[in-house]
């Protein structure tokens, strides 16, 4: 494959408002959106604002959307694309407009503040820590985790109904709840953080209806709504609904 | 006198990767208000890039390991020019560092008996290395940045604000460190920092009596290197600024396998891990060419036929270990030559294979990112077909000059670094894993002695309060790039305004093919031409649009930073005139006994210039001189260490001239 020319669509614009701007712009064996949005910034537009670290995939700072799909656009390849095909590449909606292709997402680290951390095991020395690997790899699966918030970015529950932000900390957040739950020495419980109990009543895991679209949008292919979301989900549910806890509420519920 | 917000803090750390945030958390705990300032987003430092693992001999696979060796490794990989002292403590430290991150949440690969596993890694003597898979840097960052969480969640029970004590500035720059207006211009104590915050590119000023460097490594200056857009050198640039010099800078590591296509993705990292779970080199030939280039001094260490390398992977205690496994700059050199040679790969590199070596559902649980990484960029199934590998730039072991205890800079009181940015810990050749580890141990180090000598000051009146002049001078300088079409006050007029990104391209054609791998008296000397004219044109470089995030902004204050270390690291590769670890000489091959006892020290030498006018685009640097600095002889005695002492301005210094 040789170089060609391809036509770009780039949104351009601030808080105020902005639009797409048309680009014709050159195509080189291998490239991927990033390069092309590069070669913009280096011969047309200098000041055209985007986000990107490593171009490898691993810092999940260039998501954005492209053709309406949320990705990242250092790893997605030009020949996904026909040569005739526009590539149009907007910023993430679900965040306010910064400028350009740089979105706001500041929503992402305030819910992030909002899980209770990690608690150690009391007694355990550091050093001492005992885990299995069997053990290990759930949650080190939601540990892959580069936090480009593509899953934040999808969710219709705040994609489409901003009044949700509020109340609901969304799938990337969510799953760092199921992380902790299920790391093996996670001693939150002892100290009375009850994590699925928050997770149902803080933080709108009931919100979640399991269209999976998260799941789609990972670039690190991690299972967040099999493997940490419906788990999760039955977890909270087994509390709630087990007869024998509900009695136990009733009859040893503290005054408040 | 510009007007601009002001905040009060007891550190100010620059950069959030490992070693910043690992300083910050201690500095926090040791009860200093503490603020972070980084470039990117919270949790995008370059340290997510970090892949292998994390050096530390805890000894959980091998028990015949302990820091004693791990230290011994160190030297020898660094070929003994390292601070002894640091790579001492370094060795010493490790283990709890590692383990301490268990505490925080950390979920690290295990051992059959449950403890954290460690993996096979050049240069290491035992299995050593504590790893996810192969993204360790990114648990590595995830569990900092989640501590600093949990530390901002205890002040807000406590004071119902979340940065009452810990801040974290992302997506915001330091332009220059601040000192106070001295009787001596460059003895002034560290006031604190001027910065300037991308989205919006409003300037402020955090002052703080301690300023805590942990901005990493210089890759962008070079064309191909594994390094991601921050690596622009700015630490080291802001404190030669400042008057701290820099040591060792020659020094660079090429890390010997980085892809080598398509075009667009050559210089991305491939793991050594590979090689460490049994991943060969071979060349066009077949032939696994490394067993032709075992160095002398590490003849018994590795095995002399592939069948002796391949029984070590299962019976390491009984034979060596295979060539594949030497210390990066050897491979590098290897990888390099055989490409010379005409046995290349059909792309300029070599054939890295792990197919023909592991089931593929192995590969696919080991190395999961690797997997992703060629599948997505390059269309290559590992599993299945080999890889195509070359030589990348991957990290300075230069840096600034520090106290091996302390992390303190040696000349300007309360500036710190630690990290990448600070130099002498890995000699002239770093192990790989080494690096996680130092963030952390000296990333701690810094935190703890910038807390203790700051908060000394109490809140009154004895801290040191920034010069306005210097404010001044650095809001001014920062704001040239918009109107760089006007000529500087006393030049003829004429010129255009250049173009930043084609600066920056221009810088990394220079360095990556005159002061990159291999090296040449007049490569480099024509590299120093080079750069004085970049450094002169880059005071044109001009940028469009205003300043609410502009990249093509950043990019032109960024360029200062870039020329001036690439300036520090052809100039002392210029001075060093034999080949050790990552400084190979065409013309010099051999490693010199008496350059086992010389340090290169860079500084600038007219620091105190703050212009205006005349600094703004490039510094107003007149001459960078080196020092070439001889050992004193009461350096503390242990054998292999002890010319390795920067000695405290001792020695007569040779100035190099070179015009501005």
């Amino acid at each position: 494959m040789s170089g060609y020319t391809a036509a770009f669509e780039v949104w351009r614009g601030d808080a105020d408002g902005g639009q797409l701007e048309d680009f014709e712009v050159e195509v080189n064996e291998g490239e991927v959106v990033l390069d092309i949005i590069h070669r913009l910034q280096a011969t047309r537009v200098p000041d055209l604002a985007v986000r990107w670290n490593c171009k490898a995939g691993k810092c999940g700072s260039c998501s954005a959307e492209i053709n309406g799909r949320p990705r990242l656009m250092c790893m997605t390849r030009m020949s996904v694309f026909s040569r005739e095909e526009t590539v149009t590449v907007t910023p993430l909606r679900a965040f306010p407009v910064v400028r350009d292709l740089v979105t706001d997402v500041s929503f992402n680290y305030a819910k992030a503040r909002e899980v209770p951390a990690f608690v150690p095991p009391p007694g355990v020395a550091a050093g001492d820590y005992r885990m299995q690997q069997i053990d290990v790899e759930r949650p080190q699966e939601f540990r892959k985790c580069i936090e480009c918030f593509l899953c934040q970015n999808t969710c219709h529950v705040v994609r489409d109904h901003e009044e949700n932000k509020e109340s609901f900390a969304g799938p990337r957040f969510l799953m760092r709840i199921a992380e902790l739950d299920m790391h093996p020495l996670d001693a939150a419980a002892g100290a009375g953080v009850d994590r699925r109990k928050t997770a149902q009543d803080e933080h709108g895991l009931g919100y979640c209806n399991i269209t999976k679209c998260c799941t789609e949008v990972c670039p690190e292919n991690i299972q967040i709504t099999d493997n940490a979301l419906i788990p999760l989900k039955e977890r909270a549910a087994d509390r709630k609904y087990d007869p024998l806890v509900r009695l136990g509420n009733k009859i040893f519920r503290r005054p408040e | 006198m510009t007007q601009l917000e002001r905040q009060q803090w007891d550190v100010v750390v620059v950069g959030a990767g490992g070693a910043g945030l690992r300083a910050a958390i201690e500095a926090r705990e040791q009860g200093a208000r503490t603020a972070v300032i980084c470039k990117s987003l919270f949790g995008k430092a370059h340290t997510v890039m970090a892949e292998g693992g994390i050096a530390a001999s805890m000894g959980n696979v091998n028990s015949g390991d302990n820091w004693q060796v791990h230290f011994r490794d160190t030297m020898r990989g660094g070929k003994f020019l390292n601070q002894w002292r640091m790579a001492e403590l370094h060795a010493r430290e490790a283990p709890d560092r590692v383990w301490e991150l268990e505490t925080w949440g950390a979920l690290f690969d295990r051992t059959p008996d449950g403890r954290i596993s460690q993996r096979n890694f050049g240069g290491h003597e035992y299995p050593r290395l504590a790893h996810v898979g192969d993204r360790t840097g990114l648990e590595l960052i995830r569990t900092l940045q989640q501590k600093i969480v949990a530390l901002q969640q205890e002040d807000f029970r406590e004071f119902g604000d979340y940065e009452a004590r810990l801040k974290i500035f992302q997506e915001c720059t330091v332009t220059r460190v601040l000192k106070e207006r001295g009787p001596k211009d460059d003895g002034g104590r560290v006031a604190g920092a001027f910065c300037y915050e991308r989205e919006s590119g409003r300037f402020f000023v955090l002052e703080a009596p301690a300023v805590v460097l942990a901005t990493g490594g210089i890759g962008k200056s070079f064309k191909v290197t594994s390094n991601s857009w921050e690596y622009t050198g700015d630490g080291h640039a802001l404190a030669l600024l400042a008057g701290a010099p820099l040591l060792n800078m020659e020094f660079v590591q090429f890390h010997p396998t980085g892809m080598v296509w398509p075009p667009s993705v050559k210089g991305i990292l491939v793991t050594e891990s590979v090689r460490g779970d049994g991943g060969v080199l071979r060349n066009s030939e077949g032939k696994r060419f490394m067993f032709d280039y075992i160095p002398d001094v590490f003849k018994e260490k590795y095995a002399e036929s592939e069948e002796e390398g391949d029984r070590w992977y299962e019976d390491p205690d009984n034979n060596r270990r295979p060539p594949e496994l030497l210390p990066r700059d050897e491979v590098a050199r290897a990888i390099n030559s055989e490409v010379k040679a005409g046995r290349g790969s059909p792309h300029g590199g070599v054939f890295l294979d792990v197919s023909t070596r592991m089931p593929a559902e192995t590969i696919r649980r080991r190395l999961p990112s690797m997997y992703h990484q060629f599948k997505e960029l390059a269309d290559v199934d590992i599993t299945a077909e080999a890889m195509e590998v070359g030589p990348t730039c991957h990290y300075v072991m230069g840096g600034v000059a520090v106290d091996s205890d302390t992390a303190a800079t040696r000349t300007v009181p309360g500036l710190y670094a630690a990290g990448e940015v600070a130099g002498g810990m890995h000699g002239s050749n770093r192990l790989g894993g080494n690096s996680l580890s130092d963030l952390l141990v000296f990333g701690r180090r810094a935190g703890l002695y910038a807390a203790q000598y700051a908060t000394g000051f109490g809140a009154g009146a004895a801290r040191p309060r920034p010069d306005t002049a210097q404010v001044d001078a650095a809001a001014a300088e920062a704001l040239r790039p918009f109107s760089a079409q006007e000529p500087e006050p006393g030049e003829a007029d004429g010129h255009p305004p250049e173009n930043p990104y084609t600066l920056h391209q221009e810088l990394q054609q220079t360095m990556n093919d005159l002061v990159g791998i291999i090296r040449r008296a007049p490569e480099m000397e024509r590299a120093l031409e080079k750069l004085s004219e970049l450094r002169v044109r880059a005071r044109r470089a001009g940028v469009e649009g205003h300043r609410q995030f502009n990249p093509g902004w950043h990019l032109a204050l960024d360029l200062r930073n870039m020329l001036l270390v690439s300036e520090c690291v052809a100039r002392a590769a210029l001075e060093r005139t034999e080949s050790r670890g990552g400084h190979t000489r065409e013309d010099c091959p051999a490693m010199e006994r008496e350059w086992r006892r010389v340090n290169l020290l860079c500084h600038l030498a007219d620091p105190a210039a703050t212009g205006a006018g005349r600094s703004a685009g490039g510094p107003d640097l007149a001459r960078t001189g080196d020092h070439r600095a001889r050992p004193s002889r009461s350096a503390r005695p242990l054998r292999e260490g002890r010319a390795d002492q920067v000695p405290r301005r001792r020695g007569a210094p040779v100035m190099i001239g070179c015009t501005a």
